[in-house]
Order: structure tokens, then sequence, then C-alpha cells
């Protein structure tokens, strides 16, 4: 017997179900899941920038002060982060413990190569590329550290921040990396979870589609930015 | 026809192994693979040589021994068993890669045979019903409506063949697990053990060593009897439903 996760005690719950590869497989689809919503309804806010500077400022700035007074100014904001940072921490342990545990089931490569299969690597790089986009992303956009603006006005930020090539390039292989997850992630988080069957063989292309529109709406942002339709 | 074979030889089960190329000549298209394997094994045998070791009985495509990787495919280039696979799928002058299962719950033995103990500990684990002994009961006195009875024989079909394992870029016992439950737990017969057969099949699996499903779906195309992708699905709204009712008792 291989020594892997056979030293774990049993699932004897939902508060053990990190013990079982499919346990650690639904952490991972509701993880994924839940950044996923987030990811959409950032993507839709983003897009107010076409309505003109001001009207973006004031929507960067609205988003601090959600459910005050019952809340204090940016808790809703510091909410969603600190849930954000647990989905991400889940989700990233879920994928190395997991990635780790499949490698070593497989120690002896295949001579003959054979076509397909190509989702699992796609996954684990785009992974990889997304965690690296996730940090740089927020030094450049939330605090401003590698972002060329001379001010802290959201807009500002975007638009000095789009005017360098290479944030550009780098951004757009992230959400071609954010793209390819969705693409193949949201369908296998139905899978791990158990709802998909044959009557919903169209979810895999609804998610596709999905994945495409949400990689489109982020995109048209920097690239408004290159072609001066934003300014 | 003439083949340039190229088969993974390995004298044991610690003998650390090699690929050995062999030219077969005199392959007729109407043999199956297996047959080529025997012409190639008369040969070698009238050279002196060790012949190449693979495991078959049934020769029909039921009993699930047969099974290799033929040119990185699991049982080959068609969706059929290796002993049902004729050379007629194969040019005249190819080159066929032969190698064993590769899983590391699945240690070669010798050549191309693997040990497929692991799949009987997990049938072991939970892959079976409580049957009362002594005479038949009355066929018909368990009704099963027909949607049930359709899927649970639809799944029933797994051979334990293992070419599920083999084609997954995880060696993930998935599919096979699946097929098992679905199976099972569909069935009036299977209801005792519905909660406890997914938990300690899905277990068992897990300490054998075989990877987690990434549904990337390399074993349905490469399953023989055409398990469906959505038994996997459905493994896990078990294993789901299972770990609820653990977590109320
Ligand atoms: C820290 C960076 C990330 C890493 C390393 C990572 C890695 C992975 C891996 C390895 C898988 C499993 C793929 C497979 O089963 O083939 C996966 C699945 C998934 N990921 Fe991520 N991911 C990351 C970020 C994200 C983000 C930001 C989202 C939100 C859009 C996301 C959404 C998903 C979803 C929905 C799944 C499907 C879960 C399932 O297959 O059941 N991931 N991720
Ligand atoms: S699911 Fe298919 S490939 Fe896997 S063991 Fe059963 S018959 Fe073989
Ligand atoms: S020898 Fe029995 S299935 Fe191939």
């Amino acid at each position: 017997m291989v020594e892997t996760l056979s030293k774990n005690p049993r699932v004897t719950g939902f508060g053990t179900l990190h013990r079982s590869t499919i346990g650690r497989k639904m952490i991972m689809a509701v993880s994924g899941l839940a950044m996923l919503g987030f990811v959409v309804v950032h993507m839709v806010g983003n897009l107010k920038i076409f309505f003109g500077e001001t009207e973006f400022n004031e929507y960067a700035h609205w988003l601090r002060t959600i459910g005050e007074p019952a809340l204090h100014h940016e808790w809703f904001l510091w909410i969603m982060r600190v849930g954000l940072i647990v989905a991400l921490v889940a989700h990233f342990w879920a994928a190395i413990t997991l990635s780790r545990h499949d490698v070593k089931a497989r120690p002896v490569k295949y001579q003959a190569k054979r076509k397909g299969g190509y989702a699992t690597t796609l996954m684990r790089w785009g992974g990889v590329t997304l965690a690296l986009f996730i940090v740089y992303h927020i030094l450049d956009m939330t605090t401003g550290t590698v972002n060329p603006a001379t001010t802290n006005e959201p807009y500002d930020r975007i638009t000095s921040g789009f005017g360098e090539w290479y944030n550009v390039v780098f951004y757009t292989l992230a959400m071609g990396a954010l793209c390819a997850h969705i693409w193949h992630g949201l369908w296998s988080a139905a899978n791990t979870l158990g709802w998909n069957r044959a009557t919903t063989a169209g979810f895999r292309t609804f998610a596709v589609v999905f994945a495409l529109a949400v990689a489109f709406g982020f995109l048209l942002i920097p690239y408004s930015v290159v072609f001066g339709l934003v300014d | 026809m003439k083949l340039k074979l190229k088969i993974w030889r390995q004298k044991n089960a610690v003998d650390a192994g090699g690929m050995v190329s062999y030219d077969l000549e005199g392959v007729s298209t109407d043999m199956s693979f297996l047959e080529m394997l025997d012409t190639l094994n008369e040969k070698l045998i009238m050279e002196g040589e060790d012949p190449v070791a693979f495991d078959h009985d049934c020769r029909e495509g039921i009993c699930g021994s047969c099974g290799v990787v033929i040119n990185g495919d699991a049982h080959g280039p068609e969706q059929t068993t290796t002993c049902q696979l004729h050379m007629r799928s194969f040019k005249d002058g190819e080159e066929i890669i032969i190698e064993p299962w590769r899983a590391a719950p699945f240690p070669v033995i010798k050549d191309l045979v693997v040990d497929r103990g692991a799949f009987d500990r997990i049938i072991g684990a939970g892959g079976y019903i409580t049957a009362p002994t002594g005479s038949s009961p009355e066929g018909n006195s368990t009704r099963i409506p027909k949607p049930d009875a359709d899927a649970a024989f639809a799944n029933a079909t797994c051979i334990g063949c293992g070419a599920c394992v083999a084609a997954c870029p995880n060696g993930s016992a998935s599919l096979f697990v699946s097929a098992k439950v679905t199976h099972l737990n569909l069935l009036p017969q299977g209801q005792p053990e519905r909660t406890t057969r997914v938990l300690d099949m899905v277990e068992q699996m897990d300490a054998e060593g075989f990877g987690g499903c990434t549904n990337t779906g390399m074993c349905t195309v490469s399953c023989p009897k055409e398990i469906p992708f959505t038994s996997i699905a459905n493994l896990n709204k078990e294993y789901r439903r299972a770990v609820q009712q653990s977590n109320k008792a």
C-alpha cells in the first residue's frame, strides 16, 4: 500500500471532509465557486468605467460605505476580503495536496504519450499564474505600490497602469488563465458536487460561454485604454 | 502484416525493467491483439527466449483480466478490451508500443502483468450487499423502476479491468468505484449499506494510493464497457449524501 492519504482517519461529517480525496475536491469546488462569485461581480462592477471618471471613482468609494451605518466604514470590504482569503487558502491548499497525491499515483510515466487530458495540467499551471496575478493585481490596483499613477484615484490607476505595455500583456495572460480555469472549473465543480447528470450535458457549453464572457468583460478595460476609448 | 513492437520487459516486481524492440512478421489482420502476442511468444520460445507475460482469461471481453497500454491508449485504439481488439486496427509496418497499466497501486509483477489486488480490496470494503443464504427468493418479489434497473445494469457491466486507472493522468480509480457504487446504491438490495458503502470504498480507494478525479474524462473514453462519466458525478452525490447522514449520526 502506498502511504498517501492512508493514514487519515475516516470522514465522519462535513467538519472532517478534508480527510478524503473527494472531500478535499469538494472544498476546492466550493471555495472556487465562492471566488468565482466574487470575480463575476468584480467584472461587472469594473464596467462602470465606461460611464466616465467621476462615476467610476464614486463607485469605488461607495464600495467602502456598503452596510453603513450598521457596519463601520470599510467593514463590508474587510469582511469580503477575509472571506476571499479563506477561500483562496482553502483552494490553494486543496490544489497542492491533491496534486501531490495525484502525481504519486503515477510514479512511472508512459513512454508513448497519448493526446488529451490537458485540463489537469492547464488547471495546475493556470492556477499558479492566477496566484501570481492576484498578488501583482493587489499591489497594482489596491495598494498602488507598482502602479505608475501619481494619485490614489482608481480611474487614474487604470489609465496609467494600462498605459504600460507589460501590464496589458500580463493582464491578458492572466485573463487567459482565468478563462481556462473557469472553462474547466465551473463544469468540474458541478461534477465534484454531484450535480451533473445525463440531462445536464448542456452545462458544459454554458461553462465555456461563461468563461469567455468573464475574460472578455475584464479585458475590455485594458484594451479600451490601449485604443484610447478610455483615457 | 509486419510489425515493429516495443514492449515493456521486466523480470519481476523488483527488476527495473525497460523497453525491448521486436520485429514480428506473419501477423494476420484477423488476429486479436493477444493472438499477435501469442505469435510473438511462440517465436521467442523457439529462439529460447523468455516469452512476454501478459494477463488474459476469457478472451471474449467479459472477465477483465487482459489489458495493456497500446501506443499510449489503455486497451489500444478501439474502445474495447485488448482481447477484442483486432490487428486490422493497425497499419502494416506500424510501430506498436506496449506497456503495462501504470499506477502506484498496480505494481508490475512481470512484463505486462500488474497486481490489481487493490481493486479487490476496494470491493471488499463495500462492493457487496447483505443477502440471506438459502434458496433464492422469487424473482419478481422486489420491484425496481425500469430507469433504475437500466442505470444499475449499465454500471454493473464494469469488468474491473483497470483501464480507467491506466488512462487517468492521476491514476484515479474514480470511474471503477463510481460504477460499483452507482450499481449497488440504485438497487433496493443495496440500500442497507448505501451510506457505509460509499464512505468505505472511497476510504479504501484513497488508502490504496489511487489519485483523485480532476474531471478530465480520460477514463470514460478508455472504458471498454462505456461506463458513463456521469457515474462519477453520482459517486460524488452519494458521497455528499453519506457525509450528511454521518453528520447526523
Ligand atoms: C491560488 C490560485 C489558484 C490555484 C493554485 C488553483 C488551482 C486549481 C486546481 C489545481 C484545480 C483542480 C483542477 C482539476 O480538478 O483539474 C482548481 C479547480 C477550480 N478552481 Fe482554482 N486555482 C486558483 C484560483 C482560482 C480562482 C481565483 C478561482 C475563481 C474563479 C478558481 C476557481 C476554481 C473552480 C471553480 C474550480 C473547480 C473545482 C472542481 O474541479 O471541483 N480557482 N483550481
Ligand atoms: S470502469 Fe470501465 S475501465 Fe474502469 S475497471 Fe470498469 S470496465 Fe474497466
Ligand atoms: S481476456 Fe477476458 S476481457 Fe480480455
